[in-house]
């Protein structure tokens, strides 16, 4: 049994296909810095994007709230896949509360950068908060290795098929080592998700880049919504000045840094300047989680910028003269020393540690590289508190110097607008960033690109129109014929087609008017019209055929006009015969006949005799 | 166009490239014609039976005559074996297209191509001979100068400057990666696992799927094991690179390798390994990582000479995506996936760019040289061969297959030295094939003419020959093959907007229709009474209808208009009245389906 359907003639299908895009951010990313997490219904696929937990609260709202994706029922059935887009715990850190004790056993797709380097963050992580804070209810070690177990580790630029409908697709992203833009592709609906990106290579790493994909959506994160950095060469030669200036009158400086990122770029950033201005005073750098961070640096140095991967045979950025281990006694010593020491928002580890023994003397300088949450020592000293609160009801006052200084790889303003024009979105979501700078953001991107912007709060749902394409197939010959008409065909742009579409069982399929009506078997219809024109001339017929032809043949020159033995003449398909006028000999009567295919060459035809012929020159 | 080897077999029929004056092969008689005319003594040296050219050697390139090589848009490459040709194509054809392969297939590709470019220009040499090459002179030679084809299209090596440019041209992608060609077509590479980056191409538009199969291999290395899955459902698959010595198992070899290494070494004898500085090295030196202390060969020098010899293993440690998981998790540790890194660090192993400068200052016999080029004609190798050849201490060991070891000696006979064949191909062997070809069932295979027969020294082993339904269809050099499907459908996609009014002007009659008008095809019939009633309707009083033998005719007698109505067709002939005309026709066309 056959059902047949098919669309008269059609210039154009119609049909508007509502699939709605629904977003449910999920507490995470939407108007705030500190976790992401991202619930993306694209054509019926449930994809979560980044697992982050904040790193200001210590309690249940450290984690995001998995209830709102599914009240009821097991994540895996409702989700299809999970992306990570970089190893930062903000972007990671709940996986394994995520995946052992929520449940989740679906696949997580990550690079294999962020494959190598996330359990050892988590490890760290759950190291500080269990075993030095004593906290429990928290996911184990195990817990760590069985998560990681479900991940799949992708390529860059590897189209990844998760299931027959949905593919995803990897984008290198700068920001840190392993960072991953992802596009997630459902039919001919598509989403991008930047994650944390940098559109400016710096000292490690080389620039996000995406190609023109045009998106439906594109997610990306606005940290620096309203910044429009100065140059980083300034920034650099502002931080090497400060450095330089305390370790002269003796000062100790402590650069609080997450253990893989901005730290290896401002180790190469002092290392090579130690080495031009020949600097004795230690530099030391965590031990732990630094020093097999470098060996990750080295090991996954495809992923690094340009000149360090061209270089690396002779010389490998990664491994440092100037750089020594630190000795927690090291912080005693007397003299100046500049320690990178971790966690980077001075919320707990090592770095605050020192900070606690430094931060009494006016001499010494911390320099926080990077942004600070909400909730943390380092977020309290940036804006301005110099008396802490520690633990034990202890008062700590701040003498040192603060500085703050912006090394930390996001795009600004221009380049979220640089990344909005590589990839050419339809519509534009705002996430991870402040609530006002994100508005002023929205509206800077809505008026330059004429594109809808979106801000969801946490918690909320944007759903989002896609006008998608509907996919056809055209059997080539009507391809080349309809190519060949015209203008030659343009990739990129649309193009009017003429033909039959065809709908059979769940298949379009687009041919020629020929063929569809041999496939329904029905037979062609002839509609064909022949008007009689009379014109004065005196002379013998085929003397009018003659200067018919001459006067046709001058006129329609794009035509093929031909005078056939016959005494007719045609015009492409169209006939013209002339007879004598039965009664009138001075008339003569053409007969113009056409099919309705040639309706309007034939209607000009007629009309154009009717004037009559030119008056001809003797 | 897949893939742009180079034919180096043709260096085999040169005199090697000392490194150092070497006096033996300086005094090497000059070949003399039957009839006794000297005059291709300067070109042409004897020994030991077999004739040289004493000139720089030439690569035999591939076919470039056929076809407009400025016409090919695309270059797939499917290793760095397969791209030795690169510059000759990219520098001299007048090629624009792009070329496409993977990270560690250009890396070390290139170092492939710098080791060579260098060992030849090092040692420069005054004489390029081409006498020989005349038809006449070259009938008159022995074999096998005699048989040699197409010499005169062999070419000197290229330059350095040359394979920057070429390599420049070279779009990296990665493995399962979806690239769109001109909108009409995808390509995307599969992983092969023959070697770092190697890749087979699947090429494919909506409806037709064309798989490459080269070099690929089943065996578990250090590369990432071959995707096979992926190759289902071809319409064609092009089947080629097999192994070169189906009947050596490459397990076996390297047992072989290892016990012949150590059996020389123990009586005091030198070990030479001629080989690439990239590839099967880094399985051996990893087999021999755990070989060496069981076998008591700890304190014995393993040196790896080549321009690109820190390169190469530098290189090896940074591709940890494109491995086999095993290395992969070593990397997530981190620790380097490969052991040669604790070769080099526990001194075990050491590298230099060549036997000049520190290399003669460390070097301590008895020892193991790993060395290039395979083919004994030009690198660090023959030196080595020089050296060690009068002694029936050393051994020789081969393990690249790309060249017969007997013609790569000839030019060192007499030769003292024991000479070991143990080839390491770890491509795919008839069986494999076989059990491939079962798995992913291909509608057509498509492969070259050797691989449908049996090789023609063991012309009994039919097993040695590929076995499909239908029969794989063969090609040779310079043919031309049509392969066996028909495009039919192609996928478009139909906006659902209307599309922007076109901009035509309203027309007046005076102007000339522009181009095909396109009116749709008509199908159906007119019903007669309906018809009638539907033209009294619309104001014609006089309808008058008459039988005709196949429908009717219709008379409007005021307006001297006839109207024919037949089955399949429809013919109004009336006066010029335009109104009415397109009135009538509208009457018509509404009892017409359009199409």
């Amino acid at each position: 049994m056959f059902s047949w359907f098919f669309l008269l003639f059609c210039d154009v299908f119609l049909v508007f296909c509502d699939v709605s895009l629904l977003f449910c951010c999920c507490p995470g990313a939407g108007q705030d810095v500190g976790r992401s997490c991202i619930l993306v219904s694209i054509a019926g696929k449930n994809v979560m994007l980044d697992c982050g937990m904040h790193m200001g609260y210590n309690d249940d709202r450290r984690f995001p709230d998995f209830s709102y994706i599914t009240q009821n029922g097991r994540l895996t059935d409702f989700l299809d896949c999970v992306i990570i887009s970089h190893f930062h715990l903000d972007h990671c850190g709940a996986l394994p509360y995520f995946s052992e004790m929520v449940g989740y056993d679906g696949p997580i797709y990550m690079s294999h950068p962020t494959k190598a380097i996330c359990p050892i963050l988590l490890e760290d992580y759950r190291k500080i908060t269990v075993d030095k804070k004593g906290e429990t209810n928290f996911f184990t070690s195990q817990m760590i290795k069985d998560c990681m177990k479900k991940v799949v580790a992708v390529h860059l630029h590897q189209t990844v098929q998760v299931d027959e409908e949905l593919e995803i697709k990897a984008y290198y992203a700068g920001h840190v080592l392993g960072a991953a833009m992802f596009q997630i592709k459902v039919g001919c609906e598509s989403v991008v998700y930047t994650g944390d990106y940098n559109m400016t290579p710096d000292r490690h790493l080389g620039a996000a880049w995406i190609d023109k994909c045009r998106p439906d959506l594109l997610i990306t994160e606005s940290t620096y919504a309203t910044t429009i950095r100065d140059s980083k060469r300034c920034r650099e030669r502002d931080f090497l000045k400060k450095v330089h200036e305390t370790v002269e009158r003796g000062g100790k400086v402590l650069i609080p840094v997450f253990a893989l990122g901005r730290a290896q770029e401002l180790c190469i950033l002092l290392e090579t300047f130690w080495e031009r201005m020949n600097l004795k005073a230690p530099i030391y750098f965590s031990t732990g989680l630094t020093e097999k961070a470098n060996h990750y640096y080295k090991l996954f140095i495809t992923w690094t910028n340009q000149k360090i991967r061209k270089t690396f045979v002779q010389r490998n950025m990664f491994e440092f003269k100037h750089i020594k281990a630190f000795d927690r006694a090291f912080a005693d010593n007397p003299g100046p020393m500049v320690v990178f020491a971790t966690p980077g928002m001075l919320h707990a580890g090592q770095s605050l540690q020192i900070f606690r023994k430094w931060a009494g003397n006016e001499k010494n300088m911390v320099i926080m590289p990077g942004y600070c949450v909400q909730g943390t020592v380092g977020h309290k000293i940036l804006s301005g508190q110099r008396k802490l609160e520690m633990e034990g009801r202890q008062i700590l006052e701040v003498k040192m110097q603060v500085e703050y200084m912006s090394f930390s790889a996001h795009a600004d303003a221009k380049g979220i607008m640089q990344l909005i024009r590589q990839a050419e979105p339809r519509n534009v979501l705002l996430v991870h960033g402040e609530a006002k700078k994100m508005e002023f953001l929205r509206q800077k991107i809505e008026q330059e690109f004429h594109v809808s912007c979106f801000m969801p709060a946490n918690g909320e749902t944007t759903t989002i129109l896609t006008n998608p394409s509907i996919p056809v197939d055209i059997s080539l010959g009507l391809l080349k014929r309809e190519t060949a008409i015209g203008a030659a065909p343009d990739a990129k742009k649309p193009k009017l087609m003429h033909g039959t579409l065809l709908m059979k069982d769940n298949s379009f399929r687009l041919v020629s008017p020929e063929q569809a009506l041999k496939e329904l078997g029905l037979a062609e219809h002839q509609l064909r019209f022949t008007c009689r024109v009379h014109i004065q001339d005196p002379r013998k017929e085929h003397e009018t055929v003659l200067r018919v032809y001459n006067h046709l043949k001058g006129i329609l020159k794009d035509y093929s006009v031909q005078h056939l033995p016959d005494g007719s003449i045609t015009v492409e398909s169209i006939l013209i015969q002339a007879t004598a006028h039965s009664e009138d000999q001075g008339t003569k009567v053409l007969l113009v006949s056409w099919t309705y295919q040639d309706e309007e060459l034939g209607s000009y035809l007629t009309s154009l005799l009717k004037k009559g012929l030119p008056q001809s020159t003797p | 166009m897949l893939d742009c080897g180079l034919d180096m077999t043709s260096t085999l029929n040169f005199l090697p490239l000392p490194l150092v004056q070497s006096p033996r092969l300086s005094k090497l008689p000059g070949w003399v014609l039957k009839d006794g005319s000297m005059f291709l003594d300067k070109e042409l040296k004897e020994c030991s039976g077999h004739v040289f050219v004493d000139s720089v050697p030439e690569f035999c390139l591939p076919e470039t005559e056929l076809l407009d090589l400025s016409t090919v848009d695309v270059i797939l490459i499917s290793n760095y074996h397969c791209m030795m040709a690169l510059p000759y194509i990219t520098e001299y054809t007048g090629f624009t297209g792009t070329v496409y392969a993977t990270e560690p297939t250009v890396q070390i590709g290139r170092l492939l191509m710098e080791e060579l470019v260098n060992s030849i220009e090092r040692v420069p040499k005054a004489q390029s001979a081409s006498m020989w090459k005349n038809k006449e002179v070259q009938r008159l030679l022995p074999a096998p100068l005699k048989d040699a084809v197409e010499v005169s299209m062999w070419r000197k090596c290229y330059t350095m400057p040359e394979v920057n440019a070429a390599l420049s041209k070279i779009q990296l992608v990665g493995y399962s990666q979806k690239i769109e060609l001109f909108g009409a077509v995808q390509v995307t590479p599969l992983s092969s696992g023959y070697a770092l980056g190697s890749s087979n191409w699947i090429i494919q538009s909506h409806y037709e799927k064309v798989s490459y199969v080269s070099g690929s291999s089943l065996l578990t290395t250090h590369p990432q094991p071959m995707d096979q899955a992926s190759l289902k459902n071809s319409d064609v698959l092009i089947l080629t690179g097999l192994t070169q010595i189906p009947t050596a198992n490459p397990d076996g070899m390297v047992g072989e390798f290892c016990s012949n290494l150590a059996m020389t070494v123990r009586n005091g004898g030198n070990v030479l390994v001629p080989c690439y500085p990239s590839g099967v090295i880094y399985d051996l030196l990893e087999c021999l990582y755990q070989y060496i202390d069981s076998a008591g060969l700890s304190n014995v020098p393993f040196y790896f000479i080549s321009p690109v010899a820190n390169s190469s293993l530098e290189f090896s440690q940074i591709f940890a995506e494109w491995l086999c998981h095993n290395k992969q998790t070593k990397v997530y540790l981190p620790e380097p996936p490969f052991p040669h890194a604790e070769l080099i660090q526990t001194n075990k192993l050491k590298h230099y760019p060549s036997i000049h400068g520190d290399f003669s200052n460390d070097f301590k016999q008895p020892c193991v040289v790993f060395t290039g080029h395979p083919s004994l004609r030009f690198g660090d190798v023959v030196h080595f061969m020089e050296l060690w050849g009068k002694s029936s201490l050393n051994t020789v060991i081969f393990t690249e297959p790309d060249f017969s070891y007997l013609d790569a000696l000839a030019p060192y006979q007499p030769l003292a030295m024991k000479c070991v064949y143990c080839p390491i191909d770890t491509r795919l062997n008839f069986i494999q094939v076989s059990k491939l070809l079962k798995e992913v069932q291909p509608l057509h295979v498509v492969c070259p003419e050797q691989y449908t027969q049996p090789p023609p020294t063991q012309s009994h082993r039919t097993d040695l020959m590929i076995d499909c339904q239908p029969p794989a269809m063969s090609y040779r050099r310079a043919e031309v093959l049509t392969l066996p499907y028909k495009r039919r459908y192609e996928k478009i996609e139909i906006m659902p907007d209307q599309p922007p009014a076109s901009k035509k002007r309203k027309r007046v009659s005076d102007d000339v229709p522009e181009g095909k008008s396109l009116k749709p095809l008509l199908s159906g019939s007119i019903p007669m009474d309906q018809f009638v009633q539907t033209l009294e309707k619309h104001g014609f009083s006089d309808v008058k209808v008459e039988d005709t033998a196949k429908g009717h005719i219709v008379l409007l007698q005021e307006a001297e208009t006839l109207i024919q109505l037949e089955e399949d067709s429809t013919h109004i002939i009336c006066d010029n009245d335009e109104p009415l005309r397109v009135k009538l026709r509208d009457l018509v066309l509404k009892f017409l389906q359009k199409f």
